[in-house]
């Protein structure tokens, strides 16, 4: 009953992306305003119908019907009420409902806020919601189908992946498939652009939010992935290249120039063609990543089938690809006659400039990631590149970002003058060249570590600069305290005080990236029981093994006393997980943060006979809790850059209003 | 001149749309065994009915084993035929084995009691079995000749015709060159 609810739902509201698809067509040719109205209630039904379908399988998961394949797959009888909701996207066909669930719930909403603007724009807009809605649902009617049912019913399911059994694993698709989905917005309404004619800077200050918070989200689900990266797989890293690292990294690049390079065509109304084509190959990218992990064409802990649906999503791909350059080679006369750059040394050259090293990065990991494909086509054997070629391909973009943080939001728009740049950088520039000599009298002696030390020290103090003197003026002007001149700013200035947030954001990651992968410490050792493992400032000490029966699997864990410096700082106890429905037991690795360091133990194992001893490999990474601490400032940024300020600073100025008025009385 | 642009742009995008397409023409978990045609990997299993089997007491004998789990939808599919199959075969020098995979014995016993089967099965708890045999897809099944020689390897359901021919093939000791596959559940 919960499957045919479920299959139902998806395939009426197929039927009615099908139509939401042919709607603006027929009202074009007709002339009917009727069919543009009937393209947003296509939508809207959608929004129901999907909606209803997702709470289908979420009740058959949570109520364990085995009848339903996927469920049987992802639960099983013990395993918690929560994790039971997260087998929604726990696999391929569940995560498919997902994404198409959090599509449509943005095109409701964009229906819904424009639904009285953009009346050239929207049914077009529309409309590409709907294509790529109806995409999804066929995917998910026929290709890929959460409520295929089966019979006999099993007696108990086989369980969700058991590395997905963790706390993260429940925010890190859905905030990244908001991400990506989000980024169908500012797609949607570039196409609609294209295809109307109508290519000003309409749709670009239209979605400037919806960029931004899709940009947040793509940011978050990034980092919760490298977050869970580092808890759960238990090899003490966040980051390895892998290509499904790769395939969400990879849009994140294209929609960061994008929210710069958007700047640069309001305020100048240049680089048409290349911010259309950073928002076609953003969105081209969050399919293609999808192809790629969950084709199988890579071998991939995320590919989970090799059925037809990877040649569909290829074709789809094709589709888009065709479809949009296209388009956009047709309308290239409509956007030509852009005025030239004034001078090398401008906000405009920086911006570009950061363009093109993100689109350098861009182009580098996709080759990397392909590189197997594209040598055994070639060559007859893939040959993967690992973690070297993009560290060293990647790492001098990185560094030339970092630097361009500094540089871009301070330097004057159109030509920055001698005193432009000398009033703006001379001050960060000496602050972090003596911070950089002081690192190196300190402690750092090795060239990437110092460069990349002295860049964000240079951005900050470049942010800390710009704002005090902003800070002075406003001061000066209207008497405010430092606290309430900030908050004018900010607010009169949404973007430009969000973004410098966002800044101070990556350049903590960038600290915490430069620290973990420059001077790390390995260990690993077998230890009996009160043995000692000593590892630079940390003494660890063998308490003991324990054993655990949890609902879903066996625990064993190895419990260690930790001090440092002579300190106790308590008890790690990583663990190893046995799990009936699994070959080899998943590992859960344990450490204290610290702001200076993490000390991150795993259980590699322990031996069986002797009971109480133990292997373990201990590492000592710096500085990683500032990759998570940049995460929460880029929150805080973006937050500062898209919360509708207007209404907050006319209430504030009211309450601050009130008692003048009572003092004058 | 505006072809012209679309036209080049779709040959830009051509060549990196059949790279991808590229692919689709191999399945990197799709290695041939290198098994088939050597001497089956010995097991012991312990049985669901409390007896041990070894393989190596099965010699002279054509073996049929079959790596199959509770939770998988195209086990539970063949589980019937199997049965019926077994029942066909089994006074003629034929031993079908099942082994049960990453799954719970109490599951498996469930599994056993409901599909009526006879053959020996039993759960191999450490995986050993499965990764002497190479299995990555279930059901998986292994045709072994009297000589304790892998003759043929089946990915998938495998239908009673195809059972009845190939274990007429071991029966003569011949080794199939292809592979089969069906529909299958890869493994964790």
């Amino acid at each position: 009953m919960t499957a045919a609810i479920g299959h139902t739902s998806i395939l009426l509201a197929l039927l009615l992306a099908l139509w939401g698809m042919a709607a603006p067509i027929i009202g074009y040719r007709t002339g009917k305003a009727v069919f543009f109205t009937a393209t947003r209630a296509a939508i809207l039904g959608q929004f129901a119908l999907v909606t209803l379908g997702s709470l289908a399988l979420i009740y058959g998961l949570v109520t364990t019907d085995f009848s339903i394949q996927y469920v049987a797959n992802n639960t099983t009888r013990a395993t918690p009420i929560y994790y039971r909701i997260t087998g929604l996207w726990g696999a391929l066909e569940g995560s498919l409902l997902l994404w198409e669930w959090i599509l449509i719930i943005f095109s409701g909403l964009v229906a819904w806020i424009y639904r009285d603007r953009h009346r050239e724009l929207m049914p077009w807009v529309l409309m590409i919601f709907s294509i790529v809605s109806a995409f999804f649902l066929g995917v998910i009617a026929f290709a890929s189908n959460p409520f295929a049912t089966m019979f006999p019913v099993p007696v108990d399911g086989r369980g969700l992946n058991p590395l997905l059994e963790d706390a993260n694993m429940m925010s890190h698709p859905p905030l990244l498939y908001t991400g990506f989905v989000g980024l169908t917005v500012p797609y949607a309404f570039a196409m609609a652009a294209l295809i109307v004619g109508k290519l000003d800077e309409a749709w670009i200050v239209t979605t400037r939010r919806w960029t931004i918070t899709a940009w947040f989200f793509l940011t978050m689900g990034n980092l919760v992935g490298a977050w869970w990266s580092y808890h759960v797989l238990g090899w003490g890293g966040y980051w390895a290249w892998h290509p499904v690292e790769n395939a969400a990294f990879m849009p994140w690049l294209p929609a960061t120039a994008f929210l710069h390079s958007v700047q640069v065509q309001e305020r100048r109304h240049m680089l048409k063609v290349w911010n259309l084509s950073l928002i076609l190959v953003a969105f081209s990218l969050t399919i293609f990543g999808t192809f790629l992990t969950r084709s199988g064409v890579l071998s991939s802990i995320h590919a989970f089938s090799n059925g037809p649906v990877g040649s569909i999503f290829l074709a789809f791909l094709a589709v888009i690809l065709l479809a949009s350059f296209g388009l956009l080679a047709y309308r290239a006369d409509m956007l030509k006659g852009q005025p030239q750059l004034d001078s090398m040394v401008s906000r405009e050259s920086a911006f570009l400039l950061n363009n093109v090293v993100l689109v350098s990065a861009l182009f580098t990991i996709f080759l990397g990631t392909i590189f197997p494909l594209i040598s055994e086509a070639v060559a007859g054997t893939p040959v993967s590149v690992g973690a070297p070629y993009f560290n060293s391909a990647t790492v001098p973009l990185f560094l030339a970002l970092v630097f361009l943080m500094g540089v871009g939001p301070m330097i004057a728009w159109r030509r920055a003058s001698w005193d432009n740049l000398r009033r703006n950088f001379l001050w960060p520039a000496v602050a972090s060249l003596v911070i950089g000599l002081f690192a190196f009298v300190g402690w750092i002696r090795d060239f990437l570590p110092l460069l990349g030390l002295t860049l964000c020290a240079f951005v900050v103090a470049s942010i800390l600069f710009d704002t005090a003197l902003a800070v002075r003026a406003r001061r000066r002007l209207a008497g405010e305290g430092i606290l309430r001149a900030l908050a004018t700013l900010a607010g009169r200035n949404q973007r430009r005080y969000g973004g410098l947030v966002v800044h101070l954001g990556i350049v903590l990651i960038a600290l915490g990236i430069a620290g973990s992968m420059s001077y790390s410490i390995e260990r690993e050792a077998t230890l009996g029981r009160g043995e000692t493992l000593a590892v630079g400032k940390y003494k660890i000490s063998f308490q003991g093994l324990r054993a655990s029966e949890q609902p879903t699997h066996y625990r064993v864990e190895g419990e260690f006393q930790v001090s440092s410096n002579g300190t106790n700082i308590g008890l790690l106890a990583p663990a190893l997980k046995f799990f009936p429905n699994q070959q080899s037991p998943v590992g859960r690795a344990d450490h204290r943060s610290s702001l200076s360091e993490d000390i991150y133990l795993i259980l590699s194992g322990f031996s069986e006979l002797e009971k109480n001893r133990a292997t373990l490999k201990v590492l000592v990474r710096p500085l990683v809790v500032w990759i998570w601490l940049g995460g929460a400032v880029i929150a805080l940024g973006t937050l500062v850059s898209v919360w509708p300020m207007k209404k907050l600073s006319a209430v504030s100025v009211q309450q601050s209003a009130i008692p003048e008025l009572t003092t004058d009385g | 001149m505006r072809l012209r642009r679309v036209i080049i742009t779709f040959l830009v995008i051509a060549p990196l749309l059949t790279i991808l397409a590229y692919g689709f023409f191999r399945d990197p978990r799709f290695i041939p065994s290198p098994i088939v045609g050597r001497p089956a990997p010995p097991f012991t299993l312990a049985l669901f009915n409390g007896e041990k089997l070894s393989l190596a007491d099965l010699r002279g004998k054509i073996v049929f084993v079959n790596f199959w789990a509770s939770w998988c939808p195209p086990c539970l599919a063949e589980a019937k035929e199997l049965e019926a199959t077994w029942r066909e075969l089994q006074d003629r020098d034929v031993v079908f084995v099942g082994v049960q995979i990453q799954d719970a014995e109490a599951n498996g016993r469930k599994f056993v009691g409901e599909f009526n089967i006879t053959y020996p099965n039993g759960l191999d708890s450490s995986g050993r079995i499965a990764i002497d045999y190479g299995v990555w897809g279930i059901p998986e099944s292994f045709f072994i000749d009297p000589d304790g020689r892998i003759t043929y390897k089946h990915v998938g359901g495998v239908g009673p015709a195809i059972v009845a021919a190939k274990v007429g093939e071991a029966r003569q000791k011949i080794v199939s060159a292809k592979e089969g596959k069906g529909e299958y559940q890869p493994i964790r």
